[in-house]
């Protein structure tokens, strides 16, 4: 079969011969253990997505700002590819959450990147609730320092409550915004802290990109590139010599008792092609890593791939959103950017059994961006040109991020009722969230309000326990232990039942302390190299 | 507020341009101000309807931006003259004159009395939707993203247009 093309584009999608790695999923996660491991074996990655032209960047922004388009069209979501069902307490808008290409989610990412605080990595011990991490923050701490020059974050050493570090960071913060400066006198006078914000775009050219332009439209996409997104590093690693292939879908992982012996992926010209190697990592995102693993159930597994301890799927969190939002009597000067300057961990550590670890952010953009709210509505010339003038101006909004404990039922399962184009079920996000949770979001919010308040804000909308939503994270669906009954993968994020397979994402989170993912789950995905350069040179 | 060509190559870089921004930044930029071909007569007649009546130089701005946006072969241009085309054969069969030739109340008339005020933006929906999306909201778009329109309102740099990493720091007295 080598040799031959398999796609309408003329690509060629068949198999490397003699690979020694395959990587499941181009997004952050895959990208990094590729480019890691490529110059000394022989790496293909495989990813359900398509290779998205950069010079289609600016329609895509386009599709942005336009009323006529959904944000999962940006990036070409939501076909009967990406079908899904969500039959928890909550909805879960899984297509809004993840993008399935060359690049993944970052290609739509906000692109805030923080390192957990210490106390995460051990909530069970200091909190009194969750497991602990089999990990604690001095063994992420080098991998995380690669991490921020993998992504060339800009940030400064100023957060109080952050985790100790030694290295700066790779290319300094952007300064604070006209807003941050009236919350940060408001903050002063209610004894809140406030710093700044590790940003995962360049504040200076940095890895050949050049520097944040403010085009402003960051999520759902960068124009210029300065945003990091995960095609920078698929691009480093193929021309170390790894071979990338898009819109290749993995739907099961062929296997033994012991070890995955293939990978089978369909082609879009409907072909199914298997791709042997000598060591798998799955990266294809906290949703559809344990599909795969339960697509994959044998004889041998009949509860799903790597599932003796049944932990496969289970104990889905995610961030949950907390915010308010007001108006003030003077211009805010919102929107010019689409990125946040300015933070606050100051509750963070006060995390305990009621109260979960959350941060504050102090919003660049609230309210109505005009350039999109003038192309809706009746009206225009100057009936419309009044109607800007009035709603943009004086803008403020206060939001956080919100810790939730695993639970076993929160998962992600199969819909046996409904099946995706290649006939395989969907995954179905059964979405619950506990107390503690709804309790801290009431409690971030009455710290946003006082803020408000202070500022002499007029408050017009609260992101509460009934209203909040997802940050778009998808962890711990695979969870990482010492114990085999209890977690999937252990601290090397090998699985504990397959000798070969290897987890790279934040399904691997035993608990998701309230800061962004991505860091983290940058440093696993290097620490997850290095294990399997490690087996590979054993072997050898 | 006048609008300049630079506005409009702002404009221009903010939104994708069928075959490319840069390439189409570099067009305006290489080619002279010309005879305004009869769409882009129609496109000046409309802004002249949706643009606030503060905005000057809109015929320049107008002509630079649909040069890109209306002229080429891609699949928006084709549906910018298909909307107005549809806009024409209503003015002529409402109002017996082509578009550009209607005066600025019945021009702003007939876009309403097609519907066009209350319709939602559609590329493929109906006439007045996709009028709506080709017309409307395509001039407005390159109003409220260029650095002038974005003014106009307050905001210096608005989403869409690569203004920098300044003016997002600065009070609104610097
Ligand atoms: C709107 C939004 C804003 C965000 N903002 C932030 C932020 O500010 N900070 C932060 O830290 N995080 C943020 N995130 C989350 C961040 O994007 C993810 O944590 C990150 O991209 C996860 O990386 P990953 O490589 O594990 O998975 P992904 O980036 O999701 O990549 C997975 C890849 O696997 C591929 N794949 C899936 N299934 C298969 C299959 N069966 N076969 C082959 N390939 C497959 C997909 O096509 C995809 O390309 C945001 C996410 C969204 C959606
Ligand atoms: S503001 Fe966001 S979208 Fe614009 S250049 Fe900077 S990073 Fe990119």
């Amino acid at each position: 079969m080598s040799g031959t093309a398999s796609g309408a584009d003329g690509r060629d999608r068949t198999p490397v011969p003699d690979a020694d790695v395959c990587v499941v999923g181009a997004g952050p996660a895959g990208a990094l253990v590729a480019d890691r491991l490529a110059a000394d074996h022989e790496v293909v990655v495989l990813d359900a997505g398509p290779r998205f032209n950069p010079g289609d960047r600016l329609d895509r922004q386009e599709r942005a700002v336009r009323p006529a388009y959904d944000r999962p069209d940006v990036w070409e979501m939501g076909g009967p590819r990406d079908a899904h069902s969500a039959s928890g307490e909550r909805f879960y808008p899984l297509n809004h959450a993840r993008v399935k290409g060359v690049g993944g989610s970052t290609l739509h990412w906000q692109g805030m990147v923080m390192r957990l605080h210490e106390a995460d990595f051990s909530s069970g011990t200091k909190r009194g609730v969750g497991p602990n991490w089999p990990l604690d923050y001095a063994d992420l701490r080098p991998y995380y320092a690669e991490a921020e020059r993998a992504f060339g974050v800009s940030g400064a050493d100023d957060n109080p409550f952050g985790p100790p570090r030694e290295e700066p960071f790779p290319n300094p913060a952007f300064p604070p915004s006209h807003s941050d400066s009236l919350f940060a006198e408001a903050c002063e006078e209610l004894g809140i802290a406030t710093h700044s914000v590790p940003n995962a775009r360049n504040s200076e050219p940095y890895d050949g990109r050049g520097e944040c332009v403010g085009y402003g439209t960051c999520q759902p996409v960068c124009p210029s590139g300065a945003k990091y997104d995960a095609t920078v590093h698929v691009e480093d690693t193929e021309r170390k010599g790894a071979t990338v292939i898009d819109r290749a879908r993995v739907t099961e992982l062929a296997h033994g008792p012991d070890r995955i012996e293939a990978a089978v992926y369909v082609a879009p010209d409907g072909t199914e092609h298997r791709q042997r190697a000598d060591a798998f990592v799955l990266a294809a995102g906290g949703v559809e890593i344990p599909r795969l693993l339960l697509l994959s159930a044998s004889d041998h597994y009949p509860d799903g791939l790597a599932n003796s301890s049944d932990a496969v799927g289970r104990y889905f969190t995610d961030h949950l959103f907390a915010g308010v939002g007001g108006v003030l009597e003077e211009p805010t000067r919102q929107n010019h950017v689409g990125f946040v300057t300015t933070e606050s961990h100051q509750f963070y550590d006060e995390a305990d059994e009621t109260v979960a670890p959350f941060k504050l952010e102090f919003l660049n953009y609230a309210g109505p961006s005009p350039v999109e709210l003038a192309m809706t509505g009746d009206d225009w010339g100057d009936e419309l040109l009044g109607r800007l003038r009035e709603s943009y101006g004086g803008h403020v909004a206060v939001g956080a991020l919100v810790e939730q404990l695993p639970r076993e039922d929160s998962y992600v399962g199969l819909d046996d009722g409904r099946t995706d184009d290649l006939g395989n079920p969907v995954p179905d996000v059964h979405w619950t969230v506990g107390d503690r949770a709804l309790r801290t979001i009431e409690r971030a919010n009455e710290i946003q309000r006082d803020i408000l308040a202070e500022l002499g804000a007029e408050v017009n909308w609260t992101a509460g326990p009934g209203s909040t939503g997802p940050a778009y994270h998808h962890m711990g669906t695979t969870r990482m232990g010492e114990d085999p009954t209890e977690s999937v993968v252990d601290p090397t994020l090998c699985t504990h039942d397959l000798e070969n397979c290897w987890i790279a994402s934040s399904s691997v989170f035993p608990t998701g302390g309230a800061v962004n993912p991505t860091l983290t789950i940058a440093a696993l995905a290097l620490l997850a190299a290095d294990a399997v350069d490690e087996a590979l040179v054993r072997s050898l | 507020m006048e609008l300049s060509r630079r506005d409009a190559i702002a404009a221009l870089g903010a939104v994708g341009a069928g075959a490319g921004a840069a390439y189409a930044v570099r067009e305006l930029n290489d080619s002279p101000p010309g005879e305004s071909s009869p769409d882009v007569e129609t496109l000046i007649a409309a802004a002249e309807v949706v643009y606030p009546d503060e905005v000057t130089g809109l015929e320049g701005f107008v002509e630079a931006y649909a040069r890109r946006r209306a002229a080429g072969g891609d699949d928006h241009a084709r549906g910018v003259r298909a909307a107005i085309e549809t806009m024409d054969d209503r003015a002529e069969a409402w109002y017996d004159a082509a578009f550009a030739d209607l005066a600025t109340e019945d021009r702003d008339s007939l876009l309403r009395e097609m519907g066009v005020d209350t319709a939602a933006e559609a590329p493929d929906g109906s006439t007045a939707e996709q009028v709506r999306y080709y017309v409307v909201n395509d001039l407005l778009m390159a109003l409220y993203a260029s650095p002038t329109g974005g003014e106009l309102v307050g905001i210096g740099n608005p989403r869409g247009h690569p203004g920098g990493t300044d003016s997002y720091r600065r009070g609104p007295r610097s």
